[in-house]
């Protein structure tokens, strides 16, 4: 980045349409500013004060005037507001499949990054380009905010919740990870690098340091150790709901309603299970887990689950993406 | 009246509020309008000048990437400088000064409808305001002046209840004051003086009033909950209490998003006196500036979602507030065009308060313009919590509100102290505070978008040399805003002596009361008998030449 540059590095897809709006807006910005300067400059020149007796004609307005300037405006307006939406609904929704799911857990004051297969980070994301990456971001403790100016892009993490966002690398390199949330004493110092790779390079550092354990075998691991796998048996549905085929599946409560079980929707059912009970169970026999699991530990048992549904298992298509031979994104083949 | 020092003929001939009574009760226990008006004068300038000596410790910190002070140290100052400049000086600084002492009698009444409600709020705010400064000298606040849950509530080890109690104080003298101005402006007006002739600087504190009276509740709930689940862990905010953090921002920015209009609209009442009266021209589109203050107040209360854009709430939702901060824009846009068109063929002159008007015209532009940027959504996700937000309300709040605090004070410096200020002295005082303004904040425009974060107390290296020429502009501002200080200070005690009307400005409080005012602000009773801004002199001759 040159120091006389007003835009940061543009390293994702996102980035160029952000510039491209933000160049808008100044235009609009400018244009706006020199017409009111100038006219306010040239007011007070032309009309100065020659004769202290004199005394102006009042002018008491013009309707016509008052309707051009309030309306000329708020159609220019209304181009902002519908360029900035479209772009924000685009960039906040991600693409249903053939995403990279990456977990990222915010506390005070690191950031810890999860990938699916495993490999785990500190303030360190490695991201290929050319394939969407979709960051699923928890807190631990305060709120954080994500942000990587060079993708123009940022979301809170708020502690309680799942909150998403997506991107597509474009531009190899190693960008700043800001948190842009404050989040107390040493705020300034929570930020770390997200390093784009080419996919082969990504490849390459992917199988650096294979871990023993995908995600899902993590969370298969802790889905025994807190004796989940006790009640949630596919072949005895009377206790619990089976687990399989649920995820990204409407399931219906007991109320009447129907949800889809997304990871929101886990989440609320491990931590505080009789928020939503599942048609045909009984509330209050799981026990609360809120406060005994971690963001992490909790985002491991997410990913199992996701790794039995049949909805997220398309391994196959991600072979003719151009990331080629990236491993998918959930590895439920490994179960 | 007995003084010793040897006054000048119109002062010692005249009684006048000022010199109606000396020592301390007389100030401390007065109902009049205009005494608690000086005494908050005082007070708000005392707090302006201490938020700015936080403002200069963040700005010292900033000279280097790595900070000077500890982080801690920097939390605490960005904090208090938000708390302070906010909560004790931006929201009473114009209604509770220039309001108070001009709406009586721009109104032509003798005081306030309730006048020892007024001395009653005063009281309240200093109460607040030695609270806000307990909680300084114990040791500061940590959590920004946005209070945003958990951390306020569970995290943060600082004095949070104490400088919530404080500002929960302070909102009482806030709803106080408002609560006065509606109920004056209604049953206190002086025969003649119709809902269409009431100056602009009125219908401004009108809005303005409504949404302190609204508005101000809202916080004080909020602040309360906050305590609650601070001290006693009610689950509100907190997750793990069973809280939702982003309702505390909802709540906040309910209060907080209208209060912006709290500390805007009373400018833009003072600039549309200031305008007609420098350019000798009755104001241009009368209904359309004094109908935007009403749309802006009632506007603004539906707005507060564009500081949630990448907060977690509901896509839709934010569609909607980014739509409705784009409608908000609009009466803003009315009142500059309206300014600018007031001084077509018009006898433009170039006085202090005239000068300070065209700095806030020209600011409040760019920082109006730059509130459309950030509520253009996805424009919003890059900047917001980044240096371009910062810049964006400090051009409205400083180069706007404060650059009209000036203005305002300057236009009637005269009215409120019988004496004349220097007037090159105040011409080059606004032009240091303009040029330094600039180069504080317009940098941070450009930092923003590169990607700075808001209340980072160290950085990336490849800041600095934005974050210098910013902390280099802050040292001209600053002189800038002590000039003042210095002559007008000299000018009270020793200016010349003003004329009743220095400005030929129109207006009761010019035309029909005398300079100074006397306790009860006229010496016959007040009659209006022509439209405000009657500069042309059409229908009834009332000019004072």
């Amino acid at each position: 980045m040159s120091i006389f540059s007003i835009f940061p590095d543009r390293a994702s897809t996102t980035a160029g349409q952000v510039d491209l709006l933000y160049t808008f807006l100044m235009v609009v910005g400018i244009v706006m500013t020199v017409i009111i300067f100038s006219v306010v400059a040239f007011f007070a020149f032309k009309y100065r004060r020659k004769d202290p007796t004199y005394r102006p004609k009042a002018i008491h307005g013009s309707l016509p005037l008052e309707i051009t300037w309030s309306v000329i405006p708020f159609f220019v307006m209304l181009v902002m507001f519908a360029w900035g939406t479209k772009l924000y609904f685009q960039n906040y929704t991600p693409p249903r499949k053939d995403t990279l799911d990456i977990y990222v857990v915010g506390k005070q004051w690191m950031w810890k990054v999860q990938y699916p297969d495993g490999q785990r980070e500190i303030n360190e994301l490695h991201v290929p380009t050319g394939r969407a990456v979709k960051l699923t971001l928890a807190s631990e403790d305060v709120l954080h905010s994500f942000y990587i100016p060079a993708f123009r892009l940022k979301h809170d993490v708020v502690p309680g919740s799942y909150e998403t966002y997506w991107f597509e690398a474009t531009t190899p390199g190693r960008y700043h990870i800001f948190c842009a949330e404050y989040c107390g004493t040493n705020h300034s110092e929570m930020k770390g690098w997200v390093t784009v790779m080419s996919p082969n390079d990504y490849q390459a550092w992917l199988q650096n340091g294979v871990p023993d354990e995908s995600m899902a075998d993590q969370g298969h691991k802790l889905f025994d150790r807190y004796a989940c796998v006790t009640c949630h048996v596919t072949d005895q549905p009377e206790h619990a709901p089976p687990l399989t085929n649920v995820f990204g599946h409407p399931v219906q409560l007991e109320d009447g309603r129907t949800v889809i079980a997304d990871e929101a929707f886990l989440r609320e059912s491990i931590l505080n299970p009789s928020a939503k009970v599942v048609k045909g169970y009984q509330p209050n026999i799981m026990p609360v887990f809120e406060g005994q699991i971690n963001e992490e530990g909790l985002l491991q048992l997410i990913v199992y689950i996701k790794s039995l549904s049949d909805s997220t298992a398309a391994p196959e298509t991600h072979r003719d993406s151009p990331a080629g031979a990236i491993p998918p994104a959930k590895p439920i083949h490994k179960q | 009246m007995s003084t010793t020092l040897p006054h000048p003929l119109h002062v010692g001939e005249r009684t006048n509020y000022l010199n109606a009574d000396y020592g301390w009760k007389s100030w401390l226990f007065t109902t009049d309008h205009k005494r608690i008006a000086l005494l908050y004068l005082f007070s708000v300038t005392a707090f302006f000048f201490l938020g700015g000596l936080f403002a200069v410790g963040m700005r010292i910190n900033l000279l280097t990437p790595e900070g000077i002070f500890s982080h801690d140290t920097y939390n605490k100052l960005f904090t208090m400088h938000g708390i302070i400049m906010v909560f004790f000086f931006l929201v009473p600084s114009i209604p509770a000064t220039l309001g108070n002492f001009l709406i009586p009698i721009m109104i032509g009444a003798r005081d306030l409808a309730f006048p020892r409600i007024n001395l009653l709020s005063w009281y309240i705010y200093i109460v607040g305001g030695i609270v806000a400064l307990f909680a300084i000298v114990q040791g500061g606040v940590d959590t920004g002046w946005t209070f945003y849950a958990p951390f306020s509530t569970t995290y943060s080890n600082t004095h949070v209840i104490l400088a919530a109690v404080a500002i929960f104080i302070s909102g009482f003298s806030s709803i106080l004051t408002g609560l006065n101005f509606i109920v004056t402006v209604h049953k206190m007006r002086c025969p003649g003086m119709t809902w269409s002739r009431l100056p602009l600087f009125v219908w401004g504190h009108y809005a303005t009033s409504l949404i302190q009276v609204l508005g101000t509740p809202v916080i004080a709930i909020t602040l309360f909950l906050l305590g609650m689940e601070r001290l006693f862990h009610a689950g509100i905010f907190d997750p793990t209490l069973g809280g939702d953090p982003v309702l505390f921002q909802h709540l906040f920015w309910f209060y907080s998003h209208p209060a912006v209009y709290i500390m805007i609209l009373p400018g833009m009442a003072v600039i549309s006196e200031i305008v007609p009266c420098f350019s000798r021209k009755a104001i241009f589109g009368y209904e359309f500036v004094a109908f935007s203050s009403l749309g802006i107040a009632v506007l603004g209360f539906v707005v507060w979602g564009h500081h949630l854009f990448v907060a977690g709430q509901s896509m839709y939702a934010s569609m909607v507030f980014s739509f409705m901060s784009m409608v908000v824009a609009v009466p803003s846009a009315i009142k500059v065009f309206n300014w600018t068109a007031t001084m077509y063929k018009g006898s433009v002159s170039f006085e202090t308060p005239m000068l300070y008007a065209f700095g806030f015209i020209g600011l409040f532009t760019i920082g109006g313009l730059t509130g459309l940027f950030l509520a253009t959504m996805a424009f919003d996700v890059h900047v917001t919590d980044t240096y371009f937000v910062i810049a964006h309300f400090h051009y409205v709040m400083v180069g706007g509100m404060v650059m009209a605090f000036m203005g305002g004070i300057h236009f009637w410096f005269p009215k409120i102290t019988g004496r004349l200020y220097p007037e090159n002295w105040g011409r080059i005082g606004a032009a240091i505070v303009f040029i330094g303004f600039n180069l504080t904040f317009f940098p941070q425009f450009i930092l923003g978008y590169l990607g700075m974060p808001r209340r980072y107390a160290s950085y990336a290296p490849e800041f600095q040399m934005l974050h210098v020429m910013s902390s280099a502009g802050a040292s001209i501002l600053g002189v800038g805003y002590l000039i003042p200080i210095i002559y007008l200070t000299w000018a009270w005690r020793k200016g010349p002596i003003s004329p009743q009307n220095p400005w030929n400005a129109k207006g009761l409080e010019w035309e029909q009361s005398p300079t100074p005012p006397p306790t009860f602000n006229f010496d016959v009773p007040p009659v209006c008998t022509e439209p405000a801004y009657n500069y042309s002199g059409e229908g009834a001759e009332v000019g004072l030449g």
